[in-house]
């Protein structure tokens, strides 16, 4: 029989920078602020590849993938990531992402299956509240 | 979202990684799906090597795990890690960061790490860390290695749940007085002196070994275990192998002297107690939502009750609730 979870499941996320720009303080600052909102940050940092941010997500079972980037090479980086988040059956999971990414880009990206785009100078509260208010239900047997 | 047609054991039996993935979201949190899973997952598990590693926060633990997935990688072994770090006091959020000395593993199938909040439980570890081994162990990973949140003097609480303990010590931490203090030393099966490249582990090393000299044993016992201590170096490599056969040895010394029968009959008591304790704080919930609670801790506060009057008079009525329901 399937069941629902209890409401005050933490909620588990992973904050991690793909690709090559050395700029982490906006991760460390998004992971700051997840755990001080209670959930639980798997925090991997820097310099991360498609396939360590799936398998990241895979092994811990996260219900959100964050990613910053300030690189911008978001365009060819992101659909590598949802690929590879495919190739592991990770694709139920939320991506969410922030950082220095053009206005015009913001569709396409969504095109890719990336729920929301965070730009410069969103409010944390508003990031929260998102991740908060899509936390997904898991849907498991025993 | 469709339910999958196959349970999460099946599933976990059946090497399906996202299965496992979930199970243990699941057993951490004990819910209901990951109780009854647990349940059938039992009679596959008691074939894993536990290996607790403890040590002070910064004090390589994580960075000796890595190391130590190398070397079983390398006898073709799947490992299994289970990596606690601290949640706040404060939030209960936490910022899970060990994973991050273990990155060069992540196109290793045979490699599986997973993070875990201590969620408040205590002693270093989560209250679940032990049942999230267990389905590690059914799923098959030998060794399963668990790592605890860095700790002090004396979180100990790893000894009742691993077979065999490595205790990490940092050089450059005090001097030999800390060695001869009670509490984490007296725990560690092996003890590791971590970052043995630093000029001040030479020292530490020898610090830690004289301490068996000061000991008096009668002669003769050879069944008893003597902690060695084995200086390691992530950077130069130093020790690695040493330690591994220290940990292997360790082992067919459980085996052979009956202390492995010991050692899981302690697990097993720790792990009842752990439960039952669960259960009664979750017995607790009534009366903190309907008020009593906070009103013993204000007779508390206001010095009318003493803790312990407090608690009598909560655990009566606890009791009185069970027989007439």
């Amino acid at each position: 029989m399937p069941s629902g979870n209890p409401p005050e499941r933490p909620i588990r996320i992973l904050v991690a920078k793909p690709g090559l720009d050395g700029h982490d303080r906006g991760a460390k600052v998004l992971a700051r602020a997840f755990r001080d909102a209670g959930m639980e940050v798997i925090y991997t940092g820097l310099f991360q590849t498609p396939p360590m941010i799936a398998n990241a997500a895979l092994q811990e079972d996260v219900d959100f993938v964050g990613l910053s980037i300030l690189s911008g090479a978001h365009m060819s980086l992101f659909p590598a990531i949802m690929d590879e988040l495919r190739a592991v059956g990770r694709e139920d999971a939320l991506v969410v992402a922030g950082g220095t990414i053009p206005e015009d880009d913001i569709p396409a990206i969504k095109e890719m299956g990336i729920a929301e785009v965070f730009g410069p100078g969103t409010p944390l509260q508003d990031i929260i509240a998102f991740v908060r208010d899509n936390a997904p239900v898991q849907i498991d047997t025993a | 979202m469709a339910v999958p047609t196959t349970s999460l054991s099946a599933r976990v039996l059946a090497g399906d990684l996202q299965a496992l993935a979930r199970l243990l979201t699941r057993v951490e949190n004990d819910d209901e799906v990951g109780r009854a899973a647990l349940e059938r997952l039992l009679p596959h598990s008691g074939n894993a090597h536990v290996i607790g590693v403890t040590g002070p926060p910064g004090g390589g633990k994580s960075t000796l795990v890595n190391e130590l997935i190398r070397a079983y990688r390398g006898q073709d072994r799947r490992v299994a890690v289970i990596a606690v770090d601290p949640s706040s006091p404060l939030t209960g959020g936490a910022t899970l960061g060990d994973r991050i000395r273990m990155l060069e593993w992540h196109d290793d199938p045979g490699v599986f790490i997973r993070s875990m909040a201590s969620r408040r439980f205590g002693g270093g570890l989560a209250r679940n860390t032990f049942s999230a081994a267990t389905v590690f162990d059914a799923a098959g990973y030998d060794p399963v290695i668990i790592e605890t949140v860095g700790t002090g003097q004396d979180e100990v609480a790893i000894a009742e749940l691993a077979h065999t303990t490595l205790l990490a010590q940092v050089p450059g931490m005090g001097d030999s007085i800390q060695t001869l203090k009670a509490g984490a030393l007296e725990v560690g099966d092996v003890i590791v002196v971590t970052k043995a490249d630093r000029p001040e582990a030479n020292e530490l090393a020898r610090d830690l070994r004289r301490l068996r000299t000061l000991t008096y044993e009668p002669t003769g016992n050879e069944a008893r275990w003597e902690p060695p201590v084995i200086k390691t170096s992530a950077v130069t490599g130093e020790g690695i192998e040493a330690l591994m056969e220290e940990i292997d040895r360790h082992l067919a010394w459980l085996k052979e002297s009956g202390e492995m029968d010991t050692r899981t009959r302690r697990i097993a008591a720790t792990q009842l107690a752990t439960a039952v304790q669960a259960g009664l704080m979750a017995q607790l919930s009534l009366p903190i939502r309907d008020g009593q609670f906070s009103a013993l801790v204000d007779a508390i506060q206001a010095r009318e009750m003493t803790p312990h009057q407090a608690a009598q008079r909560l655990l009566a009525e606890l009791g009185e609730g069970q027989s007439s329901s």
